[in-house]
């Protein structure tokens, strides 16, 4: 379908090229934004300026932040011997969620990938290294995803930091809540078993 | 009768793509079929019943639903996982440049499976040996020879004269081995030493049971390693990634 009204067919074609966004939906959300008020389109519009004006990286952890360094870095009650290392920035939420962990963390921003060309280089892994010279960190937990791009990069890591004489740990594979023995691959299952603990 | 909706084979999972929220694309290597991409519905999801059955570097039996596009895993059991391979760096990334040369050779729907017997055992290999050099340099001789880019080793590509016992070199234009003399015609040949071009006849036509008795310096392996990554990148037209990564971690 042609749009002649120039602005309309602007904004189809930016939601357009969102993830996930095809062209009908992306008409769908211009025409909804057509019939709101103005205050809503320009809260849109100001919170997508945001966040490209304001969002940089924590120079510590290189986490998204909108201060440097930032809150988790900043915060003096949290445990800053203990670094946690994560793919992505999505990672952190779900781990502060679960209330468990108070120590700080560590974003890759990627895994190793040697098939796509992804090294070491790539990812921020010498800030990492080089927050664990000073000999205040006393451990790393590595939290990369348990597949195969994440496993190479926690095991590169290792090899990284195992001179440095620092602990480091892994996150435990295991079974999910919810999961069904009879599915359950031999890599997880197998690692369930062997980490398995007194109940 | 149409061909039937649902079909079964067993699968090397070569890599993944993320499909929307939570399903992923598969790109797998069968006997049958030869590389295929197919859908693994909601494998992201913590509780799949697909999930770790589908990563790569997995020997599966799968089962697949023809679908109008891609077809669709509906089922997939782990028949060997290569824990061993997984545990170790080194070992991983030798299966990972396996996989790329897989992905990068092949077409879709062509299959060929003495080549997944090959990538099959290859793999099982790597999990049991410490010499993983040999493993990977007879892969990638019957490897090529599977796909049709069989090296000649026994006489010059250019004047068919039997070779002699000196320095030759690797035509990586002409697919084969130049004589001293037809070499001066062609710079961008690689000089391949009497010892190198030994090993590589000797393994073109061995068994593996045979090929991994041989003993060799780190200099030789070199060698035979550049001389084969040569004439595979020349090959594809370009580098294959993984090859810089395990040229790091040789380094480290």
């Amino acid at each position: 379908m042609m749009i002649s009204c120039q602005p309309l067919a602007r904004l189809i074609e930016a939601f357009s090229k969102l993830p996930g966004i095809g062209p009908k939906s992306a008409q769908r959300l211009a025409y909804y934004l057509l019939h709101r008020p103005g205050e809503e389109a320009e809260a849109l519009a100001e919170a997508i300026l945001a966040l490209k004006e304001k969002i940089g990286l924590c120079s510590i952890c290189f986490n998204i932040t909108d201060c440097d360094p930032c809150p988790i870095c900043q915060d003096k009650e949290r445990d800053h011997s203990k670094i946690c290392v994560v793919e992505r920035p999505s990672d952190i939420p779900p781990l502060e969620r679960t209330g468990k962990y108070k120590g700080v963390y560590h974003v890759l921003h990627g895994a190793v990938s040697p098939a796509q060309g992804i090294g070491p280089e790539e990812l921020k892994t010498r800030g990492l290294l080089s927050r664990l010279q000073d000999g205040s960190v006393t451990e790393v937990i590595l939290a990369t995803n348990p597949n195969l791009e994440g496993e190479t990069t926690a095991m590169y890591l290792r090899r990284m930091i195992l001179p440095l004489g620092v602990r480091i740990t892994r996150l435990a594979r295991g079974l999910p809540f919810g999961a069904d023995l009879e599915y359950a691959d031999d890599a997880t299952l197998g690692q369930a078993l062997e980490d398995r603990r007194e109940f | 009768m149409g061909t039937p909706r649902s079909y079964q084979t067993q699968a090397i999972i070569i890599k993944q793509t993320k499909l929307g929220e939570a399903d992923k694309i598969l790109t797998i290597y069968t006997p049958e079929f030869g590389k295929l991409k197919a859908v693994a519905k909601g494998a992201c999801r913590p509780g799949s019943k697909l999930g770790g059955n589908v990563e790569p570097l997995t020997h599966s039996l799968m089962m697949l639903a023809r679908g109008r596009n891609l077809d669709i895993v509906t089922q997939s059991q782990t028949i060997d996982g290569f824990l061993a391979l997984k545990s170790d760096l080194w070992g991983m990334s030798c299966g990972l440049y396996l996989l790329e040369l897989i992905d990068s050779f092949t077409v879709e729907n062509n299959g060929n499976p003495p080549l997944f017997a090959l990538l099959l055992d290859t793999l099982r290999r790597l999990c049991q040996t410490d010499s993983s050099e040999i493993v990977l340099r007879y892969f990638e001789l019957h490897f090529l020879h599977y796909l049709g880019y069989r090296p000649q080793l026994h006489q010059c590509v250019i004047c068919n004269s039997p070779l002699r016992p000196v320095v030759n070199s690797f035509s990586f234009s002409q697919g084969g081995i130049l004589c001293p003399h037809c070499s001066e015609k062609e710079p961008e040949s690689h000089p391949l030493s009497v010892d190198s071009l030994k090993i590589l006849r000797l393994w073109q036509d061995c068994d593996y049971a045979t090929a991994k008795r041989v003993k060799m310096k780190s200099e030789l392996s070199s060698q035979l390693r550049q001389a084969m990554q040569g004439y595979i990148k020349y090959l594809l037209q370009r580098e294959v990634k993984s090859i810089a990564w395990l040229e790091e971690l040789r380094g480290s």
